[in-house]
């Protein structure tokens, strides 16, 4: 019967039964599927605009509304300053990496709920749904960076103020960063609300609040001195959203230690958000 | 004896019923209450078992419990039951959708399941795409599919709509082209659940038959789930049946089938009907009686194959005289009849008669048989039918034999036979 036993342990492929082992990435199905990765980031970019006039043109709308009315509001009615960078350059760069996150996490927030119907009928490992979403969120990031860069350059004409520096160097990391970021937090929530729908609730106005304690419309100099500042500085996209219009826009300040800060609470938000997508992603279709 | 691919030790499956809320938040928390202690899930215990037509007093139910099975290479094993036996619960577990709550099962090969066809097609691309995105969802490369893109298309007969949105496909193109990717997969173990039940005839023959070549020709394994016995039968080198949960029986899939069949049926010899105003009939006739009578010394006595059978029914005749006579069609459970038998035309008066049909023994096979009986004028008109009047099963009985497997057939007669030295 001993042995009975060992073989039934040893001898398959896969086994399948309710023990899970806490973390287990399995990142090589995951690179196996790889093909199924791009295809769904295909189909995310293509669905979205099938039957539009604009197409992909609508991630240019959005920013460009956005900084007008952040123009008006922040800098013109609350005279809030922007660190000596030209107003347009320094809300249109905030607005840019902060779309990426945002736009990472609620649609990744949605993962489980969203796909059940993919989810109960086949297996695939889950990890490639949320990774294609951030993938996918990469090419909407990509269109509002070229427009920023073009700002950028009609900016610099007219000011003949240009920065191209090592600088640069520093974006890919810091979109790097917020796209863990905005994984982490998004397979948090969606493996929250596989059960309880109450956290998608909660993302929509958590987002919004979000926002006002990242210094996106205002530079966190401006904040110097002041009794709250200790809690914006807590928040771990301040500093990403800082060193990014440094590294683009060369004013400003660069946080290093704030920048450790932040990819410190990454690697745990990541890690736990792993875990918990693992443990859910078993059973999740008992309960969505 | 070739190698097991499958083995599921104790499976077993437990659902909470009703909706997700408050009430769910408080079990989550005393479980983990429980788990902290270093202590059983308490809802482990309180599960019942899975008869959906009976309301339980616990929340909890067992979908499937201890199910114990193993499959060997290459075989095609069926899963029949009724709604709700946990057939889809089992299919789900096995490909790795959920998990089950205790037990474990073993798995050696690449597994791919239909649970439906055209799982993640997208309305807005075009079939061409869905194709890719679909195949990539069923485990295929990007290569695989290309190589075998034409086949695929050639088999959904869908060519002249490719490149269209299938969102404007019709629904059986749907169906056909989602079929061809998943039947162009590679794995060594295919899970299909129902997937026939769509499509027109011609194509569910072709789905058939693709599924037949599948397992006979490329020696994978198949593992399908379907309420379509003839498609069981014709495909399936084995069967296994789940009644609320349980596996109830397993083997070679008439036996099974037929056990799933007899269950359903109301199994009795006999039907008395003694309230003429709930009797079977019309105004012109009515059954009074209908019983099977099996012609055995001793009235405990099983009926098997070799017992002679008189199959009884008694009628009123209501029309005045009339010329009438009466047929007695006897069908096995899977539907296939085996003999249409009638009575001479006679000229009945208005009175109660009985009617016998003698069946000898050793000329039915072993299994379920139901009659349907009509009583017709002049031989022409049907004036009543009684559709599955009764429904009996004869037990195997064998001599002269070391035979051991189903035998083949849909009667079993001992005509003489006999071998003869001529030099």
């Amino acid at each position: 019967m001993k042995k009975k036993q060992d073989n039934l342990k040893n001898n398959w492929d896969m086994i399948i039964s309710p023990k899970v082992k806490l973390f287990q990435l399995n990142l090589n199905e995951v690179w196996r599927y790889r093909d199924l990765l791009l295809l769904f980031v295909k189909r995310d970019f293509k669905a979205q605009y099938k039957q539009t006039i604009l197409g992909p043109l609508w991630h240019v709308i959005q920013p460009i509304f956005t900084t007008a009315v952040f123009l008006l509001l922040f800098g013109r009615i609350a005279n809030i300053p922007t660190d000596g960078i030209p107003p347009v350059l320094f809300y249109m760069s905030g607005i840019c990496i902060w779309n990426y996150f945002e736009s990472c996490l609620t649609a990744t927030s949605a993962t489980f709920v969203q796909n059940a119907s993919i989810f109960g009928k086949v297996y695939f490992p889950r990890l490639i749904l949320p990774l294609s979403t951030v993938s996918s969120n990469l090419i909407k990031f990509s269109i509002q960076f070229l427009l920023l860069i073009l700002v950028t350059g009609w900016v610099g004409v007219k000011t003949s103020h240009f920065h191209i520096g090592l600088s640069w160097l520093l974006i890919p990391v810091l979109v790097f960063m917020m796209a863990c970021l905005g994984l982490g937090l998004g397979i948090i929530i969606s493996s929250l609300t596989t059960k309880y729908r109450d956290f998608h609730l909660l993302l929509t106005f958590g987002v919004q609040l979000l926002l006002y304690t990242t210094p996106v419309a205002y530079p966190l100099s401006f904040l110097k001195d002041k009794p709250y500042a200790a809690w914006i500085a807590w928040n771990p996209l301040a500093p990403i959203v800082e060193s990014f219009r440094y590294a683009f826009l060369g004013s400003g300040e660069l946080y290093i230690t704030g920048l450790l800060y932040s990819a410190t609470c990454i690697t745990i938000i990541l890690f736990v958000g792993v875990l918990m997508f693992n443990k859910v992603e078993k059973t999740f279709m008992d309960t969505v | 004896m070739s190698e097991i691919v499958i083995k599921a030790e104790n499976v077993s499956k437990q659902y909470r019923l009703g909706s997700v809320g408050t009430g769910s938040l408080a079990h989550d928390i005393n479980r983990a209450w429980y788990k902290l202690r270093g202590k059983e899930d308490p809802y482990l215990k309180v599960g019942e078992e899975n008869d959906r037509s009976a309301a339980g007093t616990s929340n909890y139910v067992w979908a499937l419990q201890d199910i114990n099975f193993e499959v060997e290479h290459g075989e095609v094993l069926g899963i029949i039951g009724r709604n709700g036996a946990g057939k889809s619960t089992l299919l789900k577990i096995l490909s790795r959708t959920t998990m089950p709550t205790q037990g474990y099962i073993g798995i050696n090969g690449r597994v791919a399941s239909l649970l439906e066809v055209g799982t993640g097609f997208h309305p807005e691309l075009t079939g061409r795409e869905n194709v890719f995105l679909n195949g990539a969802i069923l485990g295929m490369t990007k290569k695989e599919i290309g190589r075998k893109f034409d086949e695929i298309v050639h088999f959904a007969g869908v060519e002249r709509y490719i490149d269209t949105p299938v969102k404007r496909y019709s629904s059986g193109m749907h169906v056909r082209l989602a079929f061809g990717v998943a039947a162009h997969l590679e794995p060594e173990i295919l899970i299909v659940d129902e997937v026939l039940a769509v499509g027109d005839a011609d194509f569910q023959n072709k789905a058939l038959g693709k599924m037949k070549e599948v397992s006979s020709k490329e020696g994978r394994t198949v593992l399908f789930v379907s309420h379509n016995m003839s498609a069981v039968r014709n495909l399936c080198t084995r069967a296994m049946l789940l009644v609320n949960g349980k596996m109830k029986t397993e083997g070679l899939p008439d036996d099974v089938i037929n056990d799933y069949l007899l269950e359903n049926a109301n199994h009795s010899l006999e039907q008395q009907f003694d309230d003429t105003a709930t009797a079977p009939g019309n105004d012109k006739v009515r059954f009074k009686s209908m019983r099977v009578v099996p012609q055995v010394a001793t009235p405990n006595e099983a009926m098997t194959v070799k017992t002679p059978i008189n199959i009884e029914f008694e009628f009123y005749n209501m029309m005045g005289k009339t010329p009438i006579n009466t047929s007695l069609m006897l069908c096995t459970l899977a539907d296939d009849v085996v003999f249409n038998a009638i009575s001479e035309v006679q000229e009945l008066d208005n009175g109660l008669y009985k009617a016998v049909l003698e069946i000898p023994g050793d000329f039915l096979n072993d299994g379920g048989y139901y009659i349907n009986v009509m009583i017709v004028y002049n031989a022409s008109k049907v004036i009543y039918h009684f559709d599955k009047a009764v429904i009996f099963s004869l037990e195997d009985r064998r001599s002269f034999t070391n035979w051991h497997r189903k035998w083949v057939g849909i009667v079993r007669p001992q005509f003489p036979f006999l071998i003869s030295r001529i030099s």
